[in-house]
């Protein structure tokens, strides 16, 4: 039995700093999506949203709250937390009530409204939550992306004239994308001149944190069959796993790895797509394009080698040959990115999937990757949360 | 100024003294894998189900694995001086431990002093002071 479903629908808020409800923004892009699927919303039987953890109560219960927002109809609800892969699992748990033939359609959604600056902890001495000890030492998210940059620096050679690539190639890609928040073309000089944040990286290099919605209508194959969607894309492999013990990346929040004296090293990153491919039964050089979580343009360079798009230290080479832009052999972060977006947790994994969608039906427009039959996301979030999705046409 | 409480900003979780500094970690007495900060219910290993620890200290020496700075003001709970000073912060592996410890480095080296793969040391020293307290915790700082 196929453990595909069907996406029938996208729909997003644009990316920005609106200073208004999440809710509103989840609306918005709700209803984008079910217009785009051609279904009225008293149709869809299980709404599966993604928490926000930054607005109240209301954020907590995010899928009840879209669904009263929506107009209460009787849908059964869930919603989930999983930090930045929050997204994912919803779209998971509406993946496993569909396949488990208790829905046939389902509306996935997740909306973030955010501060200005640094995501910072909950108020309050905690000593024993990780989170609270390395913002204590002064350790922001910034710095971990700062890290691995810098052991891309010493390990492969990369330069931060690459990074600046990644930030001046994702703001091509996202000149035309109506949702992205930073539609403006970045020169090197530009990067260059933006403030240095954590060395080597500059505020350029960095992504920023925004308020914005995505929302998918999936359905069963059979459901997508009976209203003539049968060509629709699919989603066919939804990876969440978690780490393997010894992890031996420094992650946030945390402050030490894993000691590895008593098993080997493992990579979490690389996990996730491992994971999605041997689900999906696709290999990696059927890719047609990739979003990838770019919280930094370093980051941007890891994910690749992580989703087996080119070998280990070897994406700055990719980068630099022209091979991860629009019209490249394997584009990578085609809507422009966490660097024209900006990071709106809840929402974001979905936006992914959205993009993917856009792409393999051919409606990407200026940034459009053609021919493009399959399509990946990967992202990773603090406590040992991330994801991948397949998307296939 | 001189009658400031000097105290760790955390109990317990590393120990002063002279060329003897150290983190406070734990190590599983069934399968030997190292914690830090310290463990003393169950480890962690899947393939382990021990729940008896022994306090040990870690390395105080590593090899940088990494390294960065803090630039900009981090927010709370971090406690900034006025005005703030941009420090560096340094990722050391610890090779009987086989971890990677993250840490603030000692005040007056920044990151052109640093290089992946030096040697590094732990001590202790002031990590941030309000006007009745100082706070004391590990830092990083390169090896001789």
């Amino acid at each position: 039995m196929s453990k595909d479903i069907a996406i029938l629908g996208v729909g997003m808020h644009p990316w920005g700093k609106w200073g208004r409800s999440f809710i509103d923004y989840g609306v918005v892009a709700a209803r984008a999506a079910l217009k785009d699927a051609g279904v009225d919303w008293r149709a869809v039987q299980f709404v599966s949203g993604a928490a926000t953890i930054r607005n109240g109560y209301p954020g907590q219960v995010a899928g009840a709250t879209f669904a009263q927002a929506l107009g209460w109809q009787g849908a059964q609800v869930n919603t989930s937390y999983a930090a930045c892969a929050s997204g994912s699992q919803a779209l998971a748990a509406a993946r496993s009530k569909i396949l488990s033939g208790e829905c046939e359609l389902a509306l996935v959604i997740g909306a973030d409204t955010t501060p200005k600056g640094f995501l910072a902890p909950a108020k309050g001495d905690r000593p024993d939550d990780p989170d609270w000890v390395r913002f204590r030492l002064g350790i922001t998210n910034p710095t971990y992306f700062a890290l691995y940059a810098r052991r891309r620096m010493a390990l492969y050679g990369d330069t931060v004239e690459d990074f600046a690539q990644v930030k001046i190639k994702n703001s091509e890609h996202g000149l035309e994308n109506p949702n992205a928040r930073y539609r403006k073309r970045f020169t090197a000089a530009d990067v260059a001149a933006s403030p240095m944040v954590a060395n080597p990286l500059r505020l350029m290099d960095v992504c920023a944190t925004s308020d914005g919605a995505a929302a998918i209508i999936v359905s069963s194959l059979d459901y997508a069959r009976r209203i003539g969607r049968s060509d629709a894309p699919r989603v066919a492999a939804i990876s969440t796993v978690t780490p393997t013990f010894a992890s031996g990346m420094i992650e946030m929040p945390d402050i030490a790895t894993d000691s590895a004296v008593a098993a080997q090293a493992h990579s979490f990153r690389a996990a996730l797509p491992a994971k999605a491919y041997e689900e999906a039964g696709i290999a990696p050089s059927e890719v047609s394009l990739a979003e990838v979580y770019d919280l930094s343009t370093a980051l941007e360079l890891d994910w690749i080698e992580d989703l087996q798009l080119c070998g280990r230290g070897e994406a700055a080479k990719l980068l630099r040959a022209g091979a991860t832009r629009v019209g490249g052999r394997i584009p990578v972060n085609a809507s422009g990115g966490l660097a024209c977006f900006g990071e709106a947790v809840p929402a974001q994994a979905l936006a992914q999937v959205c993009e993917l969608t856009w792409q393999l039906r051919g409606q990407a427009g200026a940034r459009q990757v053609s021919g493009a039959k399959v399509g990946i996301t990967a992202n990773q979030g603090l406590f040992g949360h991330g994801s991948t999705v397949i998307v296939k046409r | 100024m001189s009658e400031k409480t000097e105290r760790p900003f955390l109990e317990g979780w590393f120990a002063k003294g002279e060329g003897s500094a150290h983190l406070i970690g734990a190590r599983c007495t069934k399968c030997g894998t190292y914690y830090f900060p310290r463990q003393s219910r169950f480890c962690r290993n899947p393939a382990c189900d021990g729940e008896q620890f022994e306090e040990v200290p870690l390395s105080r020496r590593g090899r940088l694995w990494s390294y960065t700075n803090a630039c900009y003001q981090p927010p709370e709970p971090f406690i900034a001086a006025d005005p703030y000073v941009p420090f560096a912060i340094a990722a050391v592996e610890l090779e009987r431990e086989q971890m990677i410890v993250l840490g603030p480095v000692v005040q007056g080296v920044d990151v052109e002093a640093l290089a992946v793969g030096m040697p590094m040391e732990l001590v202790i020293e002031t990590l941030s002071e309000t006007p009745t307290e100082r706070y004391l915790a590990w830092k990083w700082k390169p090896a001789p």
